[in-house]
């Protein structure tokens, strides 16, 4: 009890824990970790074979954060910033540090319209969004959805019904917007 | 190639794409042979990581065979089997030459916050991940390390992150002979920190969670107690029941951002977005901890402000570590462990699933069914 002074007897010794346990206690001493000391001054021990790395080249202007002083050396160029989406994040980097709440703000509003620019444009191609085979429902049956669920105590049972309509709210939501778009078009034409 | 590809919140597929090219002398392009879903993709999965791009093909640990190297790679060859580190690091900024690769500077132009990670959105470098038939690796010098010959396939996979990040988190425990620690979460994370406690002399190590099949394996895999969360009406009464009155010397937060056990914290974060993560797993690492110990932080959480309890932990005198795995540091101890048979971290892979049925394993991963604990993806190649 901390009433008084001594720290509560574990319920086993050593020697149980270690016929117990493989491996027991063999990185016991604090010192002898890997990562510790947690910095550890060694620039030699990585690899690199440089001070400061060649620069990979900068085939189109690539968003950065402002706190950095530079466009890093090296950098990933998967899904360059395109449509209305790239406008929306090449603002948030352009004009708001991380320390901001809009930086963050900025790139979540622009992440729901990437994914609306993608859904529609996805219906100009061969494979349109599907959303039944896209969130893995079809493998349901054959991995015990009743059992995996019922039966036992999950707390996520509580708010799992919910991932259906946060899935299908958007498309409830873009097939809405595409009615009354269609219906004015249509207005339009014969009006 | 064949890969995986983001199509918005809760939606995946497989898609055609270009092989990857090298961009950097230091480059290599690597044929990946096995890859897995981690805890951490879920985040991205579940659109709570801004700046996730539609089109983006996540993966982050993954092993393969080099493919093709670029002009100034010294250390591999085209033909090696590679294992590496979900951190993309130059080996050579202020922070990689003091050891803090998942700090790395020179790596991620999105953020000065955070390194660089494969396939973990733009807001850590927007790097295209492994889950798929290729990957682009940077940094082929300093990353990347050719698999020992005796080493399973299943074992390197695991040490390039959940295995090595599950070590580190008991390392920043600080943890000393007798100590008790408390593990929430019985993830891969969770699973391989409770083992790892271990070995660094804990006396009790606890594992919570609200998934029985996983408070199992933290019985049978990691020799742990465990307790169900939800069988009490105060985790944190019996945190402190269960050490007589004192709490946890050591608490080790292995659940992270989507975490489960107040429904306000989770439908505000998780699914409405107006929290980096649910603090809710952090929350009682800092109750449940006794006053002067220390709390680890391996669960990952959003850049938004959560609400933490941030004056308990302060009237406690609590000492908070923290950080994304510096993965490759751990490699040479872990290595030992695994050959001496202390750790046979395969043990908790429990799905295989082909890199075409990559909704389907996403699917599983996620609503957690089938006593899913770790998938791994094939792709179609290999
Ligand atoms: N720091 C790093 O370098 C690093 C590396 C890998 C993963 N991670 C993070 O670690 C966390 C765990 O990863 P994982 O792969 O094991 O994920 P996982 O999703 O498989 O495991 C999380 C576990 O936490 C449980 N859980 C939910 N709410 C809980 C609560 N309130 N108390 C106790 N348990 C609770 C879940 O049931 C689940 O079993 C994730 O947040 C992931 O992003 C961090
Ligand atoms: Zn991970
Ligand atoms: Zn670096």
């Amino acid at each position: 009890m901390p009433y008084t002074a001594q720290k509560p007897e574990p319920p086993e010794s050593p020697d149980e824990l270690r016929a117990r346990i493989p491996g027991w206690g063999v990185d016991s001493d604090p010192a002898d970790r890997p990562s510790v000391p947690k910095e550890r001054f060694d620039p030699g021990a990585t690899g690199a074979h440089w001070e400061f790395p060649d620069r990979q080249e900068e085939l189109r202007p690539r968003e950065r954060s402002i706190e950095h002083a530079m466009l890093t050396p090296v950098f990933g160029t998967a899904q360059p910033l395109t449509g209305l989406s790239g406008v929306i994040r090449r603002r948030a980097y352009a004009r708001y540090s991380e320390g901001r709440l809009a930086h963050w703000l900025l790139l979540v509003l622009g992440d729901r319209v990437d994914a609306i620019e993608n859904h529609l444009a996805s219906f100009a191609t061969l494979r349109p969004d599907n959303p039944i085979t896209e969130t893995g429902v079809l493998s349901e049956p054959g991995h015990r959805p009743i059992s995996s669920r019922f039966g036992k105590k999950r707390a996520d049972l509580k708010h799992m019904w919910m991932d259906p309509f946060l899935v299908a709210g958007p498309w409830i939501a873009s097939g809405i917007a595409v009615a009354v778009v269609a219906s004015r078009v249509v207005k339009r034409v014969r009006g | 190639m064949r890969a995986m590809v983001y199509r918005g919140p809760y939606k995946v597929r497989t898609e055609e794409k270009d092989i990857p090219k090298i961009e950097h002398p230091n480059d290599a392009i690597v044929r990946v042979t096995r890859a897995a879903i981690c805890g951490s993709d879920l985040h991205l999965y579940h659109g709570l990581m801004p700046d996730t791009r539609i089109g983006h093909t996540f993966g982050h640990e993954f092993i393969g065979v080099v493919h093709e190297v670029g002009s100034s790679v010294q250390n591999l060859q085209v033909g090696d089997r590679v294992m590496v580190p979900f951190n993309v690091y130059c080996g050579s900024c202020y922070f990689c030459a003091r050891g803090l690769y998942s700090n790395c500077h020179n790596v991620n132009p999105n953020a000065t916050a955070i390194g660089g990670i494969y396939g973990y959105s733009h807001t850590t470098g927007g790097y295209d991940g492994g889950q798929a038939e290729f990957v682009r690796v940077p940094f082929a010098d300093v990353g990347p390390q050719v698999i020992p010959d005796w080493m399973d396939e299943d074992d390197a996979l695991m040490c390039t992150d959940a295995l090595s990040t599950g070590y580190f988190g008991a390392q920043l425990g600080d943890i000393t002979t007798g100590d008790t620690v408390v593990v929430l979460g019985a993830g891969p994370v969770g699973l391989y920190a409770a083992k790892s406690s271990w070995l660094m002399g804990a006396g009790r190590v606890i594992v919570i969670d609200h998934l029985e099949y996983r408070l199992e394996k933290a019985r049978t895999f990691a020799h742990a107690e465990t307790r169900n969360f939800l069988e009490y009406d105060d985790i944190v009464v019996e945190m402190k029941r269960t050490t007589d009155h004192l709490g946890a010397d050591v608490v080790i937060d292995a659940v992270g951002a989507e975490a489960d056990g107040n429904l306000v914290q989770h439908i505000t974060s998780a699914k409405l977005k107006l929290q980096g993560g649910s603090p809710v797993a952090l929350n009682w690492a800092i109750d449940g901890a006794r006053k002067g110990g220390t709390i680890s932080v391996m669960g990952a959480y959003g850049p938004l402000f959560s609400a933490v309890k941030f004056g308990d932990a302060m009237n406690k005198g609590l000492t908070l570590r923290m950080n994304q795995a510096p993965v490759k540091r751990q490699w040479p101890r872990l290595f030992e462990h695994i050959r001496n048979g202390y750790l046979t971290p395969r043990d908790i892979i429990t799905h295989r699933i082909p890199l075409e049925h990559i909704a389907e394993g996403y699917h599983i991963f996620s609503s957690k069914l089938d006593d899913c604990i770790k998938p791994v993806i094939i792709p179609s190649a290999s």
